[in-house]
């Protein structure tokens, strides 16, 4: 084992043994002081976005030149994303959690000489409660994180996902290691099974009964069984998949490793959407290293037991989340589904038994494994087992990425950890499920988010997706939006789908004019449900949702569209007209140089006009006004 | 998969070994095992409307207009019968007002997306939609991208010649790159199996020069 403990680089060797992983992570653990202050930098795409890779390079710079001595030198560690986008970049500093929000290039001196040099905060990069005022200083205080349990997530953030070491040292593989020296594969479905998982891509069908049905198909006619991990994550403002493909690549690659012990399959496939470029990357570093080490490959861990996985990257198409169209598109045909039964289980890539399962559904697995079943069943509520990773945005404070348990209220995540929406008091409207997924009202507020309930509101769970509406949105123009998401990402082999699409976006475009009647809006209603019963696939079925849900808790809206030609959230351009307010403008004229059509005009320190004719409805007047003299009728 | 077994203990015990049994609109039909539904409501002289469908070629269920109504178990789900293989013990329903709503919608839809087509305004006259409430955006249009022509072309002909290009409602029948077929033989299967005469429009467009 000295060989193992001395090694440098990971591709020098391989781990034979349970054992001899066990004895690696030891000696990884030994070579890190955990009071050695660590300095993490936010490496997700939101935060690189903002410049957080600038703010890791002046922080190493800034700290070679600080003369700091060699035993207090901090490790500055580049992770995936913390979740809490809209305070991007973030630095945190580890033991103490010292928590930095919006940290720029010209902000890291003072991190240096004040936090570093003098062990005091720097005040002003410090989360502000928004209710009281108060600065929170760390982490784990601040509510966002408070009131969230995170399973999955629990390592991004913490490791760097480029470094297996990282994984390694906080327990990564241990789940696998565990399956594969004390359970048989049978023991492992079973305790899937008991753990009540179901799948979080969507349908939410039980994981393990999924799996059973394919064992079973394979008992019968033996050959090959595939598993493939679905992370062509496309809903329009989703990014779960995304964040634990990128932050944690080796949670999905030991879940895959995992189920395909328990289904004795011997090759897998992740689909990641091209438009991944960063979660791809990791993926194939977090593979590599993997393979390096013998914990995928041939004889794992010499058990004997051999699974290897491969990338296939997705070339754009949204459809290609349903499983078998996923099927088709790995198997290089056009990414078109076909009618089920039979189910993938049965009859899937290449004809053989396959399962697959969203990504977030396989970062679960190991969890299962290590802490027990009944560990996990206890997590949630009863039919809806476990965490819940949803992306929270729109309306709120926090916009960002939360892993909460299941059956959790709606009201509790926007108003707790999203710190409610942004000078209102209430929401107007949830949107949950992705384009597909339907729009819950405050009325509901205390539905409990899990698949059942969520479900019976006419909602759905969908990959997590949960959009935050308020008073100007306009919930027609919300599910017309959707609607023509869906027409755009309709594959249009089945005529309820292409053609009912199109079909209901021209009531929609017709409500979102004014035009129309009472009558359109119970045509739309029966034709949505025609497209309901009468689509091919998934895609189709759920496409009427957005309509329906909106129709179900906002018919009032529709109707003040059509009949009174008003659009009461000012959002519809056709029925709305912007107005300054004589008595609240105090002339500043900031609305006349935002104003791209240059209509807006006034003296100084006098009331200023909108030119109605010219006026293109943009809003921009309004956003842009310091004193809300805009108004928008 | 259960039912699958349940089934073939049933059909060991009867003397008409292989036959399953269901209703069909209320009406005990038999039929082979393995048959489609709706190939059992046509050997019964039940009427199931079909566009992409023709028996030369392997069904994919896409125009929908076949869709039936199956109740098992208190249960109801709408399948399209083409694709969709007997069942012993289920009940068929193949004019609820479900289905009639789903096939008015398509007829009058098709209307609006094909409405050069003879046969189409023909199909939806004898259902009862006899005009559409959507923009007619393309009046020359007859094709409903049913891709029969393009399975026909591949399975029948082995030719390969013609493809369905584009996606949602941009879908087309076309040629590779969008240049008349180089492999395409001229045999004419494509215009013989059209349902609604599109391809007399298209084949010039498409067939070899």
């Amino acid at each position: 084992m000295a060989q193992v403990s001395t090694a440098r680089r990971i591709e020098d060797f391989r781990l034979p043994s349970a054992e001899a992983l066990a004895a690696y992570r030891e000696s990884i653990l030994a070579e890190r002081d955990p009071n050695r202050t660590v300095i993490i930098v936010c490496h997700g795409t939101g935060c690189i976005a903002n410049g957080s890779p600038k703010v890791a390079a002046a922080l190493r710079k800034a700290i070679a030149g600080a003369g700091l001595s060699a035993q207090v030198i901090p490790e500055i560690k580049t992770t995936g994303c913390h979740g809490f986008c809209s305070r991007g970049p973030l630095v945190i500093l580890h033991p103490s959690g010292l928590f930095y929000q919006k940290v720029k290039e010209n902000d890291v001196e003072d991190i240096v000489n004040t936090t570093l040099l003098e062990g005091k905060p720097v005040e002003r990069l410090l989360y502000t409660d928004p209710h009281t005022g108060e600065p929170i200083p760390h982490d784990y205080e601040i509510p966002f994180y408070k009131y969230q349990q995170r399973i999955v997530l629990r390592n991004i953030g913490k490791i760097d996902p480029a470094d297996i070491r990282d994984t390694l040292a906080v327990g990564g593989y241990q789940a696998l290691a565990k399956a594969l020296t004390t359970m048989t594969p049978d023991k492992v479905l079973g305790a899937i099974e008991a753990a009540g998982l179901r799948g979080r891509g969507g349908a939410g069908f039980l994981t393990g009964r999924k799996w059973r049905f394919a064992v079973e198909n394979a008992r019968k006619s033996p050959g090959p069984v595939y598993i493939v991990g679905n992370g062509d994550e496309g809903d329009p403002g989703a990014f779960m998949d995304r964040t634990l493909m990128e932050g944690d690549p080796h949670a999905v690659l030991e879940g895959m490793a995992i189920g395909a012990y328990a289904l004795g399959a011997h090759q897998g496939y992740i689909y990641v959407r091209l438009e991944y470029p960063l979660a791809i990357k990791h993926l194939n570093i977090a593979l590599e290293q993997a393979r390096s080490l013998g914990l995928l490959g041939e004889n794992i861990l010499g058990t004997g037991f051999n699974f290897d996985i491969q990338i296939n990257r997705g070339a754009g198409a949204f459809v290609c989340g349903e499983e078998t169209a996923l099927i088709a598109s790995l198997e290089g045909r056009v990414g078109e589904p076909v009618p089920r039964p039979p189910y993938p289980a049965e009859k899937g890539l290449w004809g053989r038994p396959t399962i697959i399962n969203n990504v977030e559904t396989w970062g679960n697995v190991p969890q299962i494994i290590e802490n027990g079943a009944n560990w996990y069943a206890r997590i949630g509520v009863p039919h809806s087992t476990g965490t819940k990773i949803f992306s929270l945005v729109g309306k709120v404070n926090n916009v960002g990425l939360v892993e909460v348990p299941m059956g959790i209220t709606l009201d509790r995540i926007v108003n707790e950890i999203g710190g409610g929406v942004p000078g209102r008091d209430s929401f107007k409207a949830v949107q949950t499920g992705g384009p597909s997924g339907g729009c819950i009202p405050y009325a509901l507020k205390d539905t409990p988010v899990d698949f059942d309930s969520l479900t019976k509101v006419g909602a759905m769970m969908g990959s997590g997706g949960m959009i935050v509406m308020d008073q100007r949105d306009c919930m027609v123009d919300v599910a017309r939006y959707f609607l023509h998401f869906l027409q755009e990402e309709s594959c249009g082999k089945c005529l309820p789908c292409r053609m009912g699409l199109k079909a209901m976006l021209e009531y929609m475009d017709k409500f979102a004019q004014g035009q129309g009647s009472a009558r359109d809006i119970d045509d739309l209603h029966s034709l949505a449900r025609a497209i309901m019963k009468g689509s091919l696939c998934a895609l189709g079925g759920t496409s009427p949702n957005p309509v329906l849900t909106t129709l179900k808790y906002f018919k009032d809206e529709y109707l003040a569209h059509v009949e009174d030609h008003r659009c009461p959230a000012g959002v519809c351009k056709d029925l709305i007209t912007y107005a300054i307010d004589p008595e609240i403008c105090n002339g500043c004229g900031v609305c006349a140089r935002s104003c791209p059509q240059g209509c807006i005009s006034g003296q100084k320190k006098k009331p200023h006009i909108i030119d109605a004719s010219a006026c293109i409805r943009c809003g921009m007047c309004m956003d842009e006004c310091p004193v809300n003299a805009v108004t928008v009728t | 998969m259960s039912a699958k077994k349940e089934k073939s203990k049933k059909a060991q015990k009867e003397p008409d070994m292989g036959l399953v049994k269901f209703t069909i609109n209320g009406r005990p039909v038999q039929a082979r095992e393995g048959w489609t539904i709706l190939e059992t409501a046509r050997q019964n002289g039940i009427q199931i409307p079909t566009l992409c469908f023709n028996p030369a070629v392997a069904a994919i269920g896409s125009c929908r207009l076949c869709v039936v109504e199956i109740l098992q178990n208190n249960q109801s789900r709408v399948v399209a019968s083409c694709i969709t293989p007997v069942q012993a013990g289920v009940e068929v329903q193949t004019n609820s007002e479900e289905i009639q709503n789903i096939r008015r919608w398509v007829l009058e839809m098709l209307l609006a997306n094909c409405p050069a087509s003879h046969q189409i305004r023909e199909l939806a006259k004898e259902y009862g939609v006899t005009s559409t409430r959507f923009k007619v955006e393309h009046p020359e249009d007859a094709c409903p991208r049913c891709g029969l022509c393009v399975r026909a072309c591949d399975e029948i002909v082995g030719v390969r010649g013609i493809t369905l290009g584009n996606r949602g409602v941009f879908k087309e029948v076309t040629a590779p790159y969008h240049q008349r077929s180089t492999d395409c033989i001229r045999c004419g299967t494509c215009l013989y199996v059209c349902p609604t005469g599109a391809m007399e429009q298209l084949f010039p467009l498409v067939s070899a020069p």
